[in-house]
């Protein structure tokens, strides 16, 4: 059985390298990342699983880091917004503005990437589904979702096929 | 940040866990058992709840388990909306969870979690009492199994230190025809307003709701007077608004006559869709 009694330090794997941080098994990724490890990307918004700015990817898998304790991502890949270099889809947001004040652009970029790994041919319904995550107080939602759907490799096929 | 700090247990068994909890328990420390988090995580952190200790099913083999085994669909406590979802096994189920909150949410909260939640919509509990689906518990005593029905009644009621292990559906009810609506006030995304599952089985329909009350509910006395097919639509549904098990929720996302009034115009279109007339 696993325990974590008072505070301990604990290893984490976050965007490839192996970072040793003191906790509480209380305290959720979101605040370790930011406090303990300087990765402020991860944004604290409603830190309440509405509003996904805190959005990082675990395992390949977006996961809002207010609702997941530091303790539980032990053994587990966690990549931050820093951890993303030259993705794809970071460019796409630059090309089509998808962001005003950018308070949700991390979050969103990580549920956007994760998603062109998973569901690479994925639905528009799936596009919608997953989208819905997020808010945007500054309401880029369109930009973004052409932001996403211009990386999806079904969309990038069909683009040489046109050329 | 949670400001009274809390330990944390995983468990790679069953009976490692419910011995973590009594142990905690004769301590005085306040355990609970952790699916999702999502609940207990927020809760916490407003000081909503008094919890030392987590104990953390996600590592019990039995709670991971989803699939068929011969003529029952099992599925663990600790499997996530989006696994539920995603695994197509159960359309009326699928479609249940991944209406829940949003989908990077789902990928955490766990069916367990949703089913014991103190919130009061804990809308994956609609298809199980639906399917007259057996619970599998693990306590004191060790593993028991008995109904939905037996163990929930507007919430679930479990002896101290109990955990669920287990929901078992039978086949003949995973395919069965079935209507799932969800109406929120504005975004999709939100606490329903009213949500209905309904299902017809053999012959008759069932329904379950979410939103209407302070807690979800199915009940045979409304269904009884829905699939009295003696009687007109319009009577059958107007009786139907007044045998609420409690009284109509009527709050800022609707008040109880506009609830009645949505209850009233769905349960319309699941007798025209399962055929009910
Ligand atoms: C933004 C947001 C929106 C949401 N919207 C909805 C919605 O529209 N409808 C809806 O129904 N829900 C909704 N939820 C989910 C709901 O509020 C709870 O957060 C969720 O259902 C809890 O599941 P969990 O697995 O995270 O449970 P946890 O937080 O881990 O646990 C919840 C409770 O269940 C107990 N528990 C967990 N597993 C077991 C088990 N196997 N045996 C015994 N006890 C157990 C815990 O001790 C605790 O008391 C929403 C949540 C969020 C964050
Ligand atoms: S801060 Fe985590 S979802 Fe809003
Ligand atoms: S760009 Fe401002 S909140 Fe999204």
């Amino acid at each position: 059985m696993i325990k974590y009694e008072g505070k301990c330090i604990i290893d984490l794997y976050v965007n490839n390298e192996v970072r040793s941080v003191t906790v509480w098994p209380s305290d959720v990724l979101l605040d370790i990342l930011r406090e303990q490890l300087g990765l402020t990307g991860a944004k604290p918004g409603c830190k309440n699983g509405d509003c996904g700015a805190c959005t990082v990817i675990i395992d390949g898998w977006p996961v809002k880091s207010c609702l997941i304790l530091a303790v539980e991502a032990v053994g587990h890949q966690i990549t931050t917004v820093e951890g993303l270099i030259n993705a794809p889809i970071q460019q796409a947001f630059v090309d089509f503005s998808a962001f005003q004040c950018g308070y949700c652009t991390s979050g969103f970029l990580m549920v956007c990437h994760s998603l062109s790994l998973i569901h690479p041919d994925a639905p528009e319904y799936v596009i919608e589904e997953w989208l819905q995550s997020n808010l945007c107080r500054c309401t880029s939602y369109s930009e973004i979702r052409k932001a996403v759907e211009s990386i999806l490799p079904k969309n990038q096929n069909q683009e040489l096929k046109d050329q | 940040m949670i400001p009274e700090p809390f330990d944390y247990y995983q468990p790679d068994t069953m009976q490692e866990a419910e011995n973590v909890f009594q142990v905690l328990s004769a301590k005085g420390i306040c355990p609970a058992f952790y699916g999702g988090g999502s609940e207990i995580i927020t809760m916490a952190r407003s000081g909503s709840i008094k919890v030392h200790a987590v104990i953390d099913l996600k590592a019990i083999p039995e709670c991971k388990v989803l699939g068929f085994y011969g003529q029952k669909l099992v599925v663990g406590s600790a499997v996530t909306l989006s696994q539920i979802a995603e695994s197509k096994l159960f359309p009326l189920l699928e479609k249940t969870c991944g209406r829940i909150s949003d989908h990077t949410n789902q990928c955490r909260i766990t069916i367990g979690g949703n089913v014991c939640g103190t919130i009061i919509y804990r809308e994956s509990v609609l298809p199980l009492l639906l399917s007259d689906c057996d619970v599998v518990l693990f306590g004191k005593n060790g593993i028991r199994q008995v109904k939905i029905s037996e163990v929930f009644d507007r919430r679930m009621k479990l002896n101290s230190g109990e955990l669920i292990v287990q929901f078992i559906i039978g086949r003949e009810f995973i395919n069965a025809p079935f209507i799932h609506v969800k109406k929120t006030k504005n975004e999709k995304i939100d606490y329903p307003l009213l949500t209905l599952a309904a299902m017809k089985h053999l012959d008759k329909i069932r329904m379950a709701f979410s939103g209407l009350c302070k807690f979800p509910f199915r009940s045979t006395v409304i269904e009884d007077l829905i699939n009295n097919t003696n009687s007109e639509i319009k009577t059958r549904i107007e009786n139907a608004a007044l045998q609420m098990p409690d009284l109509v929720l009527n709050n800022v996302d609707g008040s109880d006559q506009y609830r009645l009034f949505v209850f009233k115009n769905t349960i319309e279109n699941v007798i025209e869709q399962l055929g009910g007339r």
